[in-house]
């Protein structure tokens, strides 16, 4: 299975969901408010969220009102294209340039970093690079004893304290091992924590500082994984995570399920972060570059 | 946002005052403002229409009282609603006739499963009951390690299984290993899986023949946003749920995935995790999570958080304290021991009504108490029970008995002067203002 094939497998639920009852209203319905509004309601079963669903749905009143859309089965592109609006444009995570190149990733607990890493480790490994992974998560019971099985399957090298250990100081020798070894990148784990923890927040603050001392540039990629499963409150996690260090680009989780994603377009919207992986399953092959055209497309099943 | 709910609602329903009752078109506009909330707290589409509809029922023809501000009436009537959907009362984990109870939990990946079963095997185990832990995760790296790991910090032993092992094959060896050692609680920690993965419901479906579970619990990320109802109805539907575990309570999540789960699936919501260390499990609270949703802060939980940590003696004097305008030193020295007692402040202060957005990014330091205790401690019982003004001569001797600056000490008189009249308005339903809390 391609990469589209899969991405639409993974979000046939969601298409299914959206275009199978857009569709339904769309034959033989008149374009008036109460089937504008009734889009709306879609895009926020879709977690899209009250406010980003409202601003993607005024575009559409707009256009239906200045008579560019005259009838409802057109209604589907321009909403597409709208949606398209929104995103940003994903990049690809490269680990060229700087060597080594440092990702380091956050995120709250439970959405999936330790498997994202594992997974993005493998596709490095696949390609060529060599990799190091610092198991920073020092808190969570058995967190170190998962990313060395990852480490172990993905070919990757790993760095590892003893559980409760600093993860600053795990972090800046993975960096500083790395740089010896003349590995090409770091991956950095984290462990889970919610944005409202300050104490934790402070920590990852001190992570990215000290292996700035190692690696000036350090980190390149501050990726944060957020789960699809997610509601409006992933728009606090993303701004308060780059309030706090910055955050580069985004990994969805578990966009295999029901689950719609559409949080992602509120966090285009308001913070402009870029969406770069999705993952749409539990192999290794299912971490994809995100592409939004091929995102909007999927989600409306074509 | 239950002040800026309640506002707004004030604002759109103040031409109703005196005007008998309630007609429909008065409370269309409020019901959007309701029906924004609701959202925006991530509660499921359909289930907010279906409440919003019911809402407007009990709220159309209700009198106006002129007495109440029309916005609160409204929003009672929504609290009230929330409340009873919810499940009302509390509901607690019922344990089988005849030992083992078995607990089994389910869930979609990184719920807090894994987590949560410690954690109630701990309640079981503070109990005097004898539960094992058994790890039926054999899929998720190292899953079967960090229940091993939870089960040493707690005490309580685990039944290991071997990554890769069949779930269903392997219990009742469990069950062997349970009587043997007379154990009566039987934890299930369970794979996560999605709802929509067939292969691996069925695989719960064939566990729960086997084990013939007493509870059934789903674990749900409060986080959960559209996607609950598919999730919770999906579980159900399937293993029939005897009830919900939400996790991840602590963060500032409103939580609306809850109320969508037991509108779907009718069942109650047993506990709410509310931090990552293994004592941070409580009993769900309706009422609690009604005013969440709303943003109103969970008064109820603070109070019973308040019984747990302080004998019933003190905690009348607690109350004793907050109903009457005197408030003395002494009561703020025995507040600050209660409240320490009560876990992370910033867990307790997120409790109290108005407070929750205005903690955001502010820094709450336990150890920030250690000061004012000193200064307090360092006055006389004159002092502490205010019943002599604290002179100059008097700030110098208590800031060199507490070893603090004199600035500290007025500081001190400041602030507490302030919370006298903080507690005042509280009394008068207004909610805190942080601006007063410098900690």
């Amino acid at each position: 299975m391609g990469f589209f094939e899969r991405l639409k497998s993974g979000l046939s639920k969601t298409r299914d969901m959206l275009l199978g009852n857009a569709a339904s209203l769309v034959t033989g319905r008149v374009l008036d408010e109460s089937f504008i509004e009734e889009m709306e309601e879609h895009l926020i079963m879709a977690d899209v969220g009250p406010k980003a669903s409202s601003s993607i749905m005024n575009g559409i009143r707009s256009a239906v009102i200045d008579n560019k859309i005259k009838d409802s089965s057109k209604l589907k592109d321009a909403l597409k294209s709208e949606m398209r609006k929104i995103l940003k444009e994903g990049q690809s995570i490269i680990c060229a340039g700087e060597k080594p190149y440092v990702i380091l990733t956050v995120g709250v607990n439970g959405v999936g970093k330790t498997t994202t890493i594992g997974k993005l480790a493998r596709r490095f490994t696949d390609n060529g690079f060599s990799v190091t992974l610092a198991a920073g998560d020092t808190f969570r019971a058995a967190a170190i004893e998962q990313l060395e099985i990852w480490a172990h399957r993905a070919g990757a090298q790993i760095v590892k304290h003893r559980s409760g250990a600093d993860p600053a100081a795990v972090a800046f020798d993975a960096v500083v091992s790395a740089k010896s070894k003349g590995i090409d990148t770091v991956i950095i784990d984290t462990a889970g924590r919610l944005h409202t923890k300050t104490n934790l927040m402070e920590e990852l603050k001190k992570i990215k500082r000290v292996i700035a001392k190692e690696v000036p540039s350090a980190p390149h990629e501050v990726l944060l994984v957020l789960d699809a499963t997610s509601g409006q409150n992933a728009i606090n996690q993303a701004k308060m995570f780059n309030e706090t260090v910055g955050v580069t680009g985004i990994a969805l989780t578990k966009l295999d399920g029901t689950a719609k994603g559409g949080i992602v377009f509120a966090i285009n919207e308001e913070l402009g972060i870029p969406v770069k992986l999705i993952g749409v399953g539990e192999a290794v092959e299912d971490l994809q570059d995100f592409n939004p055209q091929e995102f909007v497309d999927a989600l409306f099943g074509e | 946002m239950f002040e800026s709910l309640s506002e707004r609602l004030d604002g759109i329903l103040k031409k109703l005052k005196g005007r008998g009752l309630l007609r429909e078109e008065d409370i269309a506009a409020a019901l959007k403002e309701i029906r924004i909330a609701l959202l925006e707290a991530d509660v499921s589409f359909k289930v907010v229409k279906e409440f919003v509809e019911k809402v407007r029922v009990r709220a159309v023809g209700k009198e106006v009282i002129d007495s109440i501000k029309p916005g609160q009436q409204v929003v009672k009537i929504v609290h009230d609603e929330l409340c009873e959907l919810m499940g009302g009362g509390q509901s607690r984990i019922s344990l089988a006739p005849n030992p083992p109870t078995v607990i089994m939990m389910v869930g979609l990946h990184g719920s807090g499963k894994t987590t949560t079963a410690a954690k109630i095997a701990k309640k079981f185990k503070k109990e005097g009951r004898r539960p094992l832990l058994v790890a039926l995760d054999t899929e998720r790296p190292a899953a079967i390690e960090q229940l091993k790991s939870l089960g040493a910090q707690i005490e309580v032993p685990v039944y290991e299984t071997m990554p890769g092992d069949n779930p269903v094959g392997v219990f009742p060896s469990v069950i062997k290993k349970a009587s043997l050692e007379g154990r009566d609680i039987l934890v299930l920690d369970t794979a996560g899986r999605l709802h929509v993965d067939d292969e691996l419901m069925v695989q719960l479906e064939h566990l729960k023949r086997e084990t013939n579970p007493h509870e059934i619990l789903l674990v749900a990320d409060a986080m959960t946003g559209q996607d609950a109802v598919n999730i919770a109805k999906a579980f159900n539907d399937r293993l029939g749920l005897t009830g919900i575990v939400l996790t991840k309570m602590d963060g500032d999540a409103r939580g609306g995935a809850a109320l969508s789960m037991a509108f779907v699936t009718g069942k109650p919501i047993k506990f709410i995790g509310v931090g990552e260390k293994i004592d941070f499990l409580e009993p769900f609270n309706p009422d609690g999570m009604a005013s969440r949703i709303l943003g109103m802060g969970d008064v109820v939980s603070l109070v019973e958080k308040a019984q747990e940590a302080v004998d019933i003696k003190e905690a009348a004097r607690l109350e004793e304290g907050l109903r009457k305008d005197r408030f003395t030193f002494e009561d703020l020295r025995g507040q600050i021991k209660q409240i320490k007692k009560m876990g992370p402040l910033e867990n307790v202060l997120s409790m109290i009504p108005g407070m929750g957005k205005q903690l955001k990014g502010v820094t709450i330091d336990d150890g920030a108490f250690v000061g004012i205790e000193a200064i307090i401690n360092s006055m006389t019982k004159d002092e502490r029970e205010n019943r002599v003004a604290i002179t100059a001569g008097r700030k110098k001797r208590i800031a060199d008995g507490s070893g603090r600056q004199i600035a500290e000490v007025n500081r001190l008189i400041k602030q507490h002067l302030g919370m006298k009249k903080m507690l005042k308005r509280f009394k008068g339903g207004r909610g805190f203002n942080l601006s007063q809390f410098k900690f």
